[in-house]
Protein backbone atom coordinates (compact mmCIF):
# COMPACT_ATOMS: atom_id res chain seq x y z
CA UNK A 1 0.00 0.00 0.00
CA UNK A 2 1.14 3.55 -0.64
CA UNK A 3 2.06 6.15 1.94
CA UNK A 4 0.62 9.66 2.06
CA UNK A 5 2.49 12.83 3.00
CA UNK A 6 0.45 15.91 3.86
CA UNK A 7 2.13 18.90 2.23
CA UNK A 8 2.95 21.90 4.35
CA UNK A 9 2.45 25.10 2.36
CA UNK A 10 1.02 28.63 2.28
CA UNK A 11 -0.93 28.16 -1.00
CA UNK A 12 1.96 29.76 -2.88
CA UNK A 13 5.00 27.69 -1.93
CA UNK A 14 5.71 24.24 -0.65
CA UNK A 15 7.41 24.51 2.76
CA UNK A 16 10.81 22.88 3.07
CA UNK A 17 9.59 20.68 5.97
CA UNK A 18 7.65 18.63 3.41
CA UNK A 19 10.93 17.47 1.85
CA UNK A 20 12.04 16.01 5.18
CA UNK A 21 8.70 14.24 5.63
CA UNK A 22 8.95 12.78 2.12
CA UNK A 23 12.41 11.50 3.12
CA UNK A 24 10.87 9.66 6.09
CA UNK A 25 8.07 8.35 3.85
CA UNK A 26 10.47 6.87 1.30
CA UNK A 27 12.02 4.82 4.12
CA UNK A 28 8.62 3.20 4.67
CA UNK A 29 7.50 2.58 1.08
CA UNK A 30 8.62 3.54 -2.42
CA UNK A 31 5.13 4.66 -3.48
CA UNK A 32 4.90 8.11 -1.88
CA UNK A 33 1.91 10.34 -2.59
CA UNK A 34 1.59 13.96 -1.46
CA UNK A 35 -1.71 15.63 -0.61
CA UNK A 36 -1.88 19.34 -1.28
CA UNK A 37 -5.00 20.65 0.45
CA UNK A 38 -5.31 24.38 -0.12
CA UNK A 39 -7.01 27.23 -1.92
CA UNK A 40 -5.61 28.41 -5.25
CA UNK A 41 -2.64 26.18 -4.56
CA UNK A 42 -1.81 24.92 -8.07
CA UNK A 43 1.73 26.29 -7.74
CA UNK A 44 2.23 24.15 -4.63
CA UNK A 45 0.99 21.03 -6.41
CA UNK A 46 3.34 21.76 -9.33
CA UNK A 47 6.22 22.08 -6.90
CA UNK A 48 5.25 18.89 -5.05
CA UNK A 49 5.14 16.96 -8.33
CA UNK A 50 8.81 17.78 -8.90
CA UNK A 51 9.98 16.51 -5.50
CA UNK A 52 12.29 13.52 -5.80
CA UNK A 53 10.62 10.27 -4.75
CA UNK A 54 7.04 11.48 -5.05
CA UNK A 55 4.94 9.26 -7.34
CA UNK A 56 1.60 11.06 -7.25
CA UNK A 57 0.21 14.39 -6.06
CA UNK A 58 -3.39 14.65 -4.89
CA UNK A 59 -4.73 18.16 -5.09
CA UNK A 60 -7.82 19.35 -3.27
CA UNK A 61 -8.47 22.99 -4.04
CA UNK A 62 -11.21 24.90 -2.28
CA UNK A 63 -11.73 28.16 -0.35
CA UNK A 64 -12.58 25.95 2.68
CA UNK A 65 -8.99 24.66 2.64
CA UNK A 66 -7.25 27.97 1.99
CA UNK A 67 -6.67 28.85 5.65
CA UNK A 68 -5.64 25.35 6.73
CA UNK A 69 -8.41 25.06 9.33
CA UNK A 70 -7.78 21.81 11.20
CA UNK A 71 -11.38 20.61 10.93
CA UNK A 72 -11.46 20.90 7.12
CA UNK A 73 -7.94 19.67 6.39
CA UNK A 74 -8.49 16.63 8.64
CA UNK A 75 -11.71 15.78 6.78
CA UNK A 76 -9.87 16.11 3.47
CA UNK A 77 -7.21 13.67 4.64
CA UNK A 78 -9.87 11.27 5.93
CA UNK A 79 -11.57 11.34 2.52
CA UNK A 80 -8.56 9.56 1.00
CA UNK A 81 -7.15 7.82 4.11
CA UNK A 82 -8.43 4.32 3.27
CA UNK A 83 -6.01 4.09 0.32
CA UNK A 84 -2.94 4.39 2.53
CA UNK A 85 -1.01 2.33 5.06
CA UNK A 86 0.75 5.37 6.53
CA UNK A 87 -0.19 9.05 6.78
CA UNK A 88 2.66 11.41 7.57
CA UNK A 89 2.65 15.01 8.74
CA UNK A 90 5.51 17.31 9.71
CA UNK A 91 5.95 17.87 13.47
CA UNK A 92 5.26 21.55 13.05
CA UNK A 93 2.51 23.76 14.45
CA UNK A 94 0.63 23.08 11.21
CA UNK A 95 1.04 19.31 11.18
CA UNK A 96 0.46 18.82 14.89
CA UNK A 97 -2.76 20.80 14.66
CA UNK A 98 -4.35 18.41 12.16
CA UNK A 99 -2.73 15.01 12.60
CA UNK A 100 -4.36 13.87 15.88
CA UNK A 101 -7.82 14.65 14.47
CA UNK A 102 -7.12 12.25 11.62
CA UNK A 103 -5.81 9.56 13.98
CA UNK A 104 -8.78 9.86 16.35
CA UNK A 105 -11.30 9.60 13.52
CA UNK A 106 -9.53 6.50 12.19
CA UNK A 107 -9.48 5.15 15.77
CA UNK A 108 -5.73 4.66 15.65
CA UNK A 109 -2.87 5.84 17.84
CA UNK A 110 -0.65 8.59 16.50
CA UNK A 111 3.10 8.24 16.77
CA UNK A 112 4.35 11.77 17.40
CA UNK A 113 7.66 13.22 16.32
CA UNK A 114 9.35 10.15 14.87
CA UNK A 115 13.16 10.40 14.61
CA UNK A 116 13.90 7.03 13.02
CA UNK A 117 11.96 4.58 10.88
CA UNK A 118 13.01 1.14 12.12
CA UNK A 119 10.40 -0.76 10.14
CA UNK A 120 6.95 -0.09 8.71
CA UNK A 121 5.40 -0.39 12.16
CA UNK A 122 8.27 0.51 14.51
CA UNK A 123 9.68 3.96 15.13
CA UNK A 124 11.95 5.85 17.49
CA UNK A 125 10.63 8.98 19.15
CA UNK A 126 11.85 11.31 21.90
CA UNK A 127 10.11 11.48 25.28
CA UNK A 128 10.81 13.64 28.34
CA UNK A 129 12.20 16.50 26.26
CA UNK A 130 14.53 14.16 24.43
CA UNK A 131 16.10 12.88 27.65
CA UNK A 132 14.97 9.41 26.62
CA UNK A 133 14.34 7.81 23.25
CA UNK A 134 11.50 5.30 23.03
CA UNK A 135 11.15 2.61 20.38
CA UNK A 136 7.43 2.10 19.81
CA UNK A 137 5.51 -0.37 17.72
CA UNK A 138 2.04 0.33 16.37
CA UNK A 139 -0.47 -2.46 15.91
CA UNK A 140 -3.04 -0.24 14.20
CA UNK A 141 -4.14 -0.77 10.60
CA UNK A 142 -3.20 2.76 9.55
CA UNK A 143 -0.13 4.44 10.98
CA UNK A 144 -0.55 8.16 11.54
CA UNK A 145 2.85 9.75 12.13
CA UNK A 146 4.30 13.18 12.70
CA UNK A 147 7.91 13.50 11.60
CA UNK A 148 10.70 15.38 13.37
CA UNK A 149 12.00 17.19 10.31
CA UNK A 150 15.54 17.69 11.64
CA UNK A 151 15.98 13.90 11.92
CA UNK A 152 15.59 13.22 8.19
CA UNK A 153 17.73 14.74 5.45
CA UNK A 154 15.52 16.50 2.92
CA UNK A 155 14.98 14.85 -0.46
CA UNK A 156 15.78 16.92 -3.55
CA UNK A 157 13.15 19.52 -4.42
CA UNK A 158 13.67 18.82 -8.12
CA UNK A 159 14.02 15.72 -10.21
CA UNK A 160 10.62 14.03 -9.88
CA UNK A 161 7.74 14.18 -12.32
CA UNK A 162 4.68 12.90 -10.53
CA UNK A 163 1.20 13.15 -11.99
CA UNK A 164 -1.18 15.60 -10.34
CA UNK A 165 -4.65 14.22 -9.67
CA UNK A 166 -7.41 16.60 -8.67
CA UNK A 167 -9.73 15.21 -6.02
CA UNK A 168 -13.08 16.44 -4.70
CA UNK A 169 -12.67 18.84 -1.83
CA UNK A 170 -14.65 18.52 1.39
CA UNK A 171 -17.25 21.02 2.54
CA UNK A 172 -16.48 23.64 5.19
CA UNK A 173 -17.18 22.27 8.69
CA UNK A 174 -18.62 25.62 9.69
CA UNK A 175 -17.56 25.56 13.36
CA UNK A 176 -14.36 27.50 12.92
CA UNK A 177 -13.82 30.75 11.07
CA UNK A 178 -10.52 32.26 10.05
CA UNK A 179 -10.24 35.87 11.19
CA UNK A 180 -6.69 36.92 10.46
CA UNK A 181 -3.02 36.17 10.51
CA UNK A 182 -0.04 38.22 11.59
CA UNK A 183 3.15 36.81 10.19
CA UNK A 184 6.46 38.24 11.28
CA UNK A 185 8.18 39.64 8.22
CA UNK A 186 11.85 38.94 8.24
CA UNK A 187 14.59 38.67 5.67
CA UNK A 188 16.22 36.06 7.84
CA UNK A 189 15.96 32.34 7.09
CA UNK A 190 13.20 30.33 8.74
CA UNK A 191 14.28 29.19 12.20
CA UNK A 192 13.40 25.52 11.83
CA UNK A 193 15.42 25.04 8.66
CA UNK A 194 18.24 27.59 9.04
CA UNK A 195 21.86 26.53 8.57
CA UNK A 196 22.95 28.91 11.32
CA UNK A 197 20.97 29.94 14.40
CA UNK A 198 21.87 32.67 16.89
CA UNK A 199 19.83 32.40 20.10
CA UNK A 200 19.57 34.61 23.14
CA UNK A 201 18.57 33.69 26.66
CA UNK A 202 17.65 35.36 29.90
CA UNK A 203 21.19 36.72 30.10
CA UNK A 204 20.26 39.19 27.34
CA UNK A 205 18.50 41.18 30.05
CA UNK A 206 15.85 42.93 27.94
CA UNK A 207 14.05 42.98 24.60
CA UNK A 208 16.16 46.00 23.62
CA UNK A 209 19.39 44.18 24.36
CA UNK A 210 18.31 41.38 22.03
CA UNK A 211 19.07 43.79 19.18
CA UNK A 212 22.79 43.28 19.69
CA UNK A 213 22.28 39.83 18.16
CA UNK A 214 21.08 41.36 14.87
CA UNK A 215 24.54 42.25 13.45
CA UNK A 216 25.83 38.80 14.38
CA UNK A 217 22.88 37.09 12.71
CA UNK A 218 23.34 39.38 9.66
CA UNK A 219 26.99 38.44 9.39
CA UNK A 220 26.32 34.70 9.74
CA UNK A 221 23.13 34.68 7.63
CA UNK A 222 21.48 33.20 10.69
CA UNK A 223 17.94 32.84 11.99
CA UNK A 224 17.29 34.28 15.45
CA UNK A 225 16.13 32.08 18.30
CA UNK A 226 15.52 32.36 22.02
CA UNK A 227 15.29 30.22 25.12
CA UNK A 228 11.98 29.71 26.88
CA UNK A 229 13.25 31.88 29.73
CA UNK A 230 13.81 34.77 27.31
CA UNK A 231 10.37 34.28 25.78
CA UNK A 232 8.79 34.05 29.25
CA UNK A 233 10.50 37.29 30.22
CA UNK A 234 9.08 38.99 27.12
CA UNK A 235 12.49 39.59 25.52
CA UNK A 236 11.66 37.67 22.33
CA UNK A 237 8.56 36.48 20.47
CA UNK A 238 7.30 32.95 21.17
CA UNK A 239 7.87 32.07 17.54
CA UNK A 240 11.61 32.23 18.24
CA UNK A 241 11.45 29.69 21.05
CA UNK A 242 13.87 26.79 20.69
CA UNK A 243 13.26 23.82 22.97
CA UNK A 244 10.92 21.09 24.11
CA UNK A 245 7.86 23.29 23.80
CA UNK A 246 9.10 25.41 20.92
CA UNK A 247 11.02 24.59 17.78
CA UNK A 248 13.50 21.77 17.33
CA UNK A 249 16.53 22.90 15.33
CA UNK A 250 19.66 21.15 14.12
CA UNK A 251 21.68 23.75 12.20
CA UNK A 252 25.32 23.50 11.12
CA UNK A 253 26.13 26.18 13.70
CA UNK A 254 24.18 27.12 16.82
CA UNK A 255 25.36 30.14 18.80
CA UNK A 256 23.84 30.28 22.31
CA UNK A 257 24.23 33.72 23.87
CA UNK A 258 23.35 34.25 27.53
CA UNK A 259 21.61 30.88 27.64
CA UNK A 260 22.26 28.74 30.72
CA UNK A 261 21.15 25.51 29.06
CA UNK A 262 18.02 24.25 30.83
CA UNK A 263 16.97 20.70 29.92
CA UNK A 264 14.03 22.07 27.95
CA UNK A 265 16.30 24.24 25.81
CA UNK A 266 18.91 21.55 25.18
CA UNK A 267 16.09 19.32 23.93
CA UNK A 268 15.60 21.72 21.05
CA UNK A 269 19.17 22.25 19.86
CA UNK A 270 21.55 19.52 21.01
CA UNK A 271 21.54 17.85 17.59
CA UNK A 272 23.18 20.92 16.05
CA UNK A 273 26.46 20.12 14.32
CA UNK A 274 28.57 22.76 16.06
CA UNK A 275 27.47 24.57 19.22
CA UNK A 276 29.03 27.78 20.49
CA UNK A 277 28.15 29.09 23.95
CA UNK A 278 28.80 32.58 25.27
CA UNK A 279 27.92 32.96 28.92
CA UNK A 280 29.33 34.76 31.93
CA UNK A 281 28.75 31.74 34.19
CA UNK A 282 31.48 29.20 33.49
CA UNK A 283 29.47 26.51 35.30
CA UNK A 284 26.39 26.92 33.08
CA UNK A 285 25.11 23.55 31.73
CA UNK A 286 25.24 24.91 28.18
CA UNK A 287 29.02 24.45 28.26
CA UNK A 288 28.43 20.71 28.77
CA UNK A 289 27.07 20.38 25.23
CA UNK A 290 29.00 23.11 23.44
CA UNK A 291 31.98 22.52 21.16
CA UNK A 292 33.37 26.00 21.80
CA UNK A 293 32.63 27.96 24.93
CA UNK A 294 33.53 31.50 25.90
CA UNK A 295 33.13 32.62 29.49
CA UNK A 296 32.64 36.35 29.66
CA UNK A 297 30.39 39.35 29.16
CA UNK A 298 28.17 38.80 26.14
CA UNK A 299 27.73 42.55 25.61
CA UNK A 300 31.44 42.78 24.85
CA UNK A 301 31.86 39.37 23.21
CA UNK A 302 29.06 39.60 20.65
CA UNK A 303 30.14 42.90 19.02
CA UNK A 304 33.74 41.65 19.10
CA UNK A 305 32.71 38.44 17.36
CA UNK A 306 30.97 40.49 14.67
CA UNK A 307 34.10 42.53 13.97
CA UNK A 308 36.36 39.47 14.00
CA UNK A 309 34.21 37.47 11.59
CA UNK B 1 -21.33 28.38 31.26
CA UNK B 2 -19.25 25.42 32.25
CA UNK B 3 -15.59 24.75 31.45
CA UNK B 4 -13.80 21.40 31.77
CA UNK B 5 -10.05 21.38 32.33
CA UNK B 6 -8.24 18.03 32.08
CA UNK B 7 -5.01 17.98 34.13
CA UNK B 8 -2.20 15.43 33.97
CA UNK B 9 0.15 14.30 36.72
CA UNK B 10 3.68 14.26 35.31
CA UNK B 11 7.28 14.20 36.49
CA UNK B 12 8.08 17.75 37.63
CA UNK B 13 9.66 19.83 34.90
CA UNK B 14 12.80 20.41 36.96
CA UNK B 15 13.56 16.71 37.32
CA UNK B 16 16.04 15.19 34.89
CA UNK B 17 14.69 11.70 34.35
CA UNK B 18 16.91 8.61 34.24
CA UNK B 19 16.38 5.74 31.89
CA UNK B 20 16.03 2.37 33.69
CA UNK B 21 18.94 0.01 33.13
CA UNK B 22 16.62 -2.69 31.77
CA UNK B 23 15.44 -0.24 29.08
CA UNK B 24 11.76 -0.64 30.00
CA UNK B 25 11.16 3.03 30.64
CA UNK B 26 12.26 5.93 32.79
CA UNK B 27 12.63 5.67 36.54
CA UNK B 28 9.82 7.66 38.17
CA UNK B 29 10.02 6.04 41.61
CA UNK B 30 10.58 8.70 44.31
CA UNK B 31 10.74 11.63 41.90
CA UNK B 32 8.71 14.79 42.39
CA UNK B 33 5.44 14.79 40.48
CA UNK B 34 3.51 17.93 39.53
CA UNK B 35 0.72 19.16 37.34
CA UNK B 36 1.77 19.38 33.69
CA UNK B 37 2.75 23.07 33.24
CA UNK B 38 0.53 23.61 30.20
CA UNK B 39 -2.44 22.23 32.18
CA UNK B 40 -1.72 24.74 34.93
CA UNK B 41 -2.01 27.46 32.29
CA UNK B 42 -5.33 25.88 31.25
CA UNK B 43 -6.72 25.96 34.80
CA UNK B 44 -5.56 29.57 35.18
CA UNK B 45 -7.29 30.58 31.94
CA UNK B 46 -10.53 28.93 33.05
CA UNK B 47 -10.30 30.82 36.36
CA UNK B 48 -9.76 34.13 34.59
CA UNK B 49 -12.90 33.50 32.51
CA UNK B 50 -14.75 32.71 35.72
CA UNK B 51 -13.48 35.85 37.42
CA UNK B 52 -14.67 37.92 34.44
CA UNK B 53 -18.13 36.42 34.94
CA UNK B 54 -18.15 34.58 31.61
CA UNK B 55 -17.88 31.17 33.23
CA UNK B 56 -19.89 29.88 36.18
CA UNK B 57 -18.26 26.52 36.87
CA UNK B 58 -14.78 25.06 36.34
CA UNK B 59 -14.43 21.27 36.59
CA UNK B 60 -10.95 19.67 36.71
CA UNK B 61 -10.52 16.13 35.43
CA UNK B 62 -7.59 13.79 35.76
CA UNK B 63 -7.13 10.29 34.35
CA UNK B 64 -4.68 7.85 35.90
CA UNK B 65 -3.50 6.45 39.22
CA UNK B 66 -5.00 7.28 42.65
CA UNK B 67 -2.30 9.92 43.28
CA UNK B 68 -3.80 12.06 40.50
CA UNK B 69 -6.07 13.23 43.33
CA UNK B 70 -3.17 15.47 44.38
CA UNK B 71 -3.10 17.03 40.91
CA UNK B 72 -6.85 17.62 41.13
CA UNK B 73 -6.42 19.22 44.57
CA UNK B 74 -3.86 21.58 43.03
CA UNK B 75 -6.35 22.50 40.30
CA UNK B 76 -8.98 23.13 42.98
CA UNK B 77 -6.49 25.21 44.98
CA UNK B 78 -6.00 27.39 41.88
CA UNK B 79 -9.79 27.68 41.91
CA UNK B 80 -11.55 24.83 40.11
CA UNK B 81 -14.93 24.15 41.73
CA UNK B 82 -14.73 20.36 41.76
CA UNK B 83 -12.69 17.45 40.52
CA UNK B 84 -13.32 14.20 38.67
CA UNK B 85 -10.75 11.40 38.84
CA UNK B 86 -11.01 8.61 36.31
CA UNK B 87 -8.89 6.07 38.09
CA UNK B 88 -6.87 3.29 36.50
CA UNK B 89 -3.44 1.77 36.97
CA UNK B 90 -3.15 0.99 33.25
CA UNK B 91 -0.84 3.03 31.03
CA UNK B 92 -3.04 5.64 29.33
CA UNK B 93 -2.26 6.77 25.81
CA UNK B 94 -3.72 9.96 24.28
CA UNK B 95 -6.47 8.21 22.27
CA UNK B 96 -7.75 6.44 25.41
CA UNK B 97 -7.67 9.69 27.39
CA UNK B 98 -9.56 11.49 24.60
CA UNK B 99 -12.23 8.76 24.68
CA UNK B 100 -12.61 9.04 28.47
CA UNK B 101 -12.85 12.83 28.20
CA UNK B 102 -15.52 12.44 25.52
CA UNK B 103 -17.53 10.34 27.99
CA UNK B 104 -17.18 13.04 30.63
CA UNK B 105 -18.03 15.82 28.17
CA UNK B 106 -21.21 14.03 27.13
CA UNK B 107 -22.21 13.75 30.79
CA UNK B 108 -21.17 17.25 31.86
CA UNK B 109 -22.19 19.15 28.69
CA UNK B 110 -19.54 21.91 28.94
CA UNK B 111 -19.35 24.89 26.58
CA UNK B 112 -15.57 24.87 26.50
CA UNK B 113 -12.79 22.40 27.26
CA UNK B 114 -9.33 23.88 27.83
CA UNK B 115 -6.35 21.51 27.73
CA UNK B 116 -2.58 21.90 27.79
CA UNK B 117 -1.10 21.64 24.30
CA UNK B 118 1.19 18.80 25.32
CA UNK B 119 2.31 16.91 28.40
CA UNK B 120 5.98 17.17 29.22
CA UNK B 121 6.39 13.42 29.78
CA UNK B 122 5.27 11.78 26.54
CA UNK B 123 5.45 15.05 24.53
CA UNK B 124 2.63 13.73 22.33
CA UNK B 125 0.60 16.89 21.62
CA UNK B 126 -2.50 14.90 20.67
CA UNK B 127 -5.23 14.74 23.31
CA UNK B 128 -6.97 18.07 22.66
CA UNK B 129 -7.13 17.60 18.92
CA UNK B 130 -8.30 13.99 19.32
CA UNK B 131 -11.04 15.04 21.72
CA UNK B 132 -12.17 17.78 19.31
CA UNK B 133 -12.38 15.24 16.49
CA UNK B 134 -14.27 12.67 18.59
CA UNK B 135 -16.75 15.35 19.75
CA UNK B 136 -17.03 16.85 16.26
CA UNK B 137 -16.16 20.23 17.82
CA UNK B 138 -14.01 23.03 16.41
CA UNK B 139 -10.56 23.52 17.93
CA UNK B 140 -8.01 26.24 18.47
CA UNK B 141 -4.68 24.77 19.50
CA UNK B 142 -1.61 26.57 20.91
CA UNK B 143 -3.65 29.53 22.17
CA UNK B 144 -1.97 32.73 23.29
CA UNK B 145 -5.21 34.70 23.83
CA UNK B 146 -8.79 33.59 24.47
CA UNK B 147 -11.92 35.75 24.52
CA UNK B 148 -15.38 34.30 25.03
CA UNK B 149 -18.61 36.14 24.22
CA UNK B 150 -21.98 35.50 22.58
CA UNK B 151 -21.51 31.77 22.11
CA UNK B 152 -18.16 32.24 20.38
CA UNK B 153 -14.54 31.94 21.40
CA UNK B 154 -12.07 34.21 19.64
CA UNK B 155 -8.66 32.63 19.95
CA UNK B 156 -5.24 33.87 18.89
CA UNK B 157 -2.92 30.96 18.12
CA UNK B 158 0.84 30.54 17.93
CA UNK B 159 1.67 29.25 14.44
CA UNK B 160 4.91 28.83 12.51
CA UNK B 161 6.04 32.34 11.64
CA UNK B 162 3.59 34.30 13.77
CA UNK B 163 0.02 34.37 15.04
CA UNK B 164 -3.42 33.67 13.66
CA UNK B 165 -6.88 34.34 15.01
CA UNK B 166 -9.85 32.00 14.74
CA UNK B 167 -13.45 32.37 15.83
CA UNK B 168 -14.98 29.15 17.11
CA UNK B 169 -18.65 28.43 17.65
CA UNK B 170 -19.07 26.93 21.12
CA UNK B 171 -18.87 24.23 22.32
CA UNK B 172 -15.21 24.08 21.39
CA UNK B 173 -11.76 22.90 22.38
CA UNK B 174 -8.82 25.18 23.19
CA UNK B 175 -5.27 24.02 23.92
CA UNK B 176 -2.89 26.34 25.72
CA UNK B 177 0.52 27.63 24.73
CA UNK B 178 3.12 29.17 26.97
CA UNK B 179 2.25 32.84 26.61
CA UNK B 180 -1.49 32.53 27.31
CA UNK B 181 -1.06 33.54 30.94
CA UNK B 182 1.14 33.20 33.98
CA UNK B 183 -0.52 30.89 36.51
CA UNK B 184 -1.05 32.32 39.98
CA UNK B 185 0.73 31.00 43.04
CA UNK B 186 -1.36 28.70 45.12
CA UNK B 187 -1.86 30.10 48.60
CA UNK B 188 -2.13 28.08 51.80
CA UNK B 189 -5.74 29.13 52.54
CA UNK B 190 -6.71 28.01 49.04
CA UNK B 191 -4.95 24.69 49.53
CA UNK B 192 -6.99 24.22 52.72
CA UNK B 193 -10.19 25.18 50.91
CA UNK B 194 -9.44 22.78 48.04
CA UNK B 195 -9.55 19.86 50.46
CA UNK B 196 -13.22 20.52 51.13
CA UNK B 197 -14.20 20.69 47.46
CA UNK B 198 -16.02 17.67 45.95
CA UNK B 199 -13.93 15.03 44.19
CA UNK B 200 -15.73 12.25 42.35
CA UNK B 201 -13.92 9.01 41.43
CA UNK B 202 -14.93 7.03 38.35
CA UNK B 203 -13.28 4.40 36.15
CA UNK B 204 -12.75 4.11 32.36
CA UNK B 205 -15.32 1.28 32.40
CA UNK B 206 -17.97 3.80 33.55
CA UNK B 207 -17.61 5.34 30.10
CA UNK B 208 -17.25 2.01 28.28
CA UNK B 209 -13.71 2.90 27.22
CA UNK B 210 -11.15 0.19 26.50
CA UNK B 211 -7.84 1.79 27.50
CA UNK B 212 -5.58 -1.01 26.22
CA UNK B 213 -2.48 0.72 24.79
CA UNK B 214 -2.28 0.74 20.98
CA UNK B 215 1.41 1.51 20.93
CA UNK B 216 3.80 -0.96 22.47
CA UNK B 217 7.03 0.45 23.88
CA UNK B 218 9.76 -1.99 22.90
CA UNK B 219 12.55 -0.16 24.68
CA UNK B 220 13.62 3.16 26.12
CA UNK B 221 17.24 4.27 25.90
CA UNK B 222 19.37 7.30 26.72
CA UNK B 223 19.93 9.64 23.79
CA UNK B 224 23.41 9.74 22.26
CA UNK B 225 25.46 11.89 24.61
CA UNK B 226 27.19 15.00 23.40
CA UNK B 227 30.55 15.63 24.98
CA UNK B 228 31.71 19.01 26.16
CA UNK B 229 34.24 20.75 23.94
CA UNK B 230 36.81 23.38 24.77
CA UNK B 231 36.76 26.89 26.19
CA UNK B 232 38.23 29.62 24.04
CA UNK B 233 40.09 32.59 25.57
CA UNK B 234 38.75 35.26 23.21
CA UNK B 235 36.68 35.92 20.12
CA UNK B 236 39.69 35.75 17.80
CA UNK B 237 40.30 32.18 18.93
CA UNK B 238 36.61 31.34 18.57
CA UNK B 239 36.35 32.70 15.03
CA UNK B 240 39.59 30.92 14.11
CA UNK B 241 38.17 27.60 15.37
CA UNK B 242 34.89 28.12 13.53
CA UNK B 243 36.70 28.95 10.28
CA UNK B 244 39.58 26.50 10.33
CA UNK B 245 38.60 23.62 12.61
CA UNK B 246 34.81 23.29 12.41
CA UNK B 247 34.70 24.97 8.99
CA UNK B 248 31.16 26.25 9.55
CA UNK B 249 31.69 29.92 8.73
Amino acid sequence: MSVLVIAEHDNAQLKAATLNVVAAATQIDSDVHVLVAGGDAQAVADEAAKVAGVTKVLMADSPALADALAENVAEQVLAVASDYSHILFASTAGGENVSPRVAAKLDVAQVSDIMTVISADTFERPIYAGNAIATVQSSDATKVLTVRTTSFDAVAAEGGSAEIVKIDSVADSGGSEFIGRELATSDRPELAGAAVVVSGGRGMGSADNFKILDPLADKLGAALGASRAAVDAGYAPNDWQVGQTGKIVAPQLYVAVGISGAIQHLAGMKDSKVIVAINKDGEAPIFGVSDYGYVGDLFEAVPEMVTTL
Amino acid sequence: MKVLVPVKRVVDYNVKVRVKSDQTGVDIANVKMSMNPFDEIAVEEAMRLKEKGTVSEVVAISCGVAQCQETLRTAMAIGADRGVLVQTDEELQPLAVAKILKGIAEKEQPDLIILGKQAIDDDANQTGQMLAALMGWPQATFASKVEVADGKATVTREIDGGLETLELTLPAIVTTDLRLNEPRYVTLPNIMKSKKKPLETLTPADFGVDVTPRLKTLKVVEPAARSAGIKVPDMAALVDKLKNEAKVV
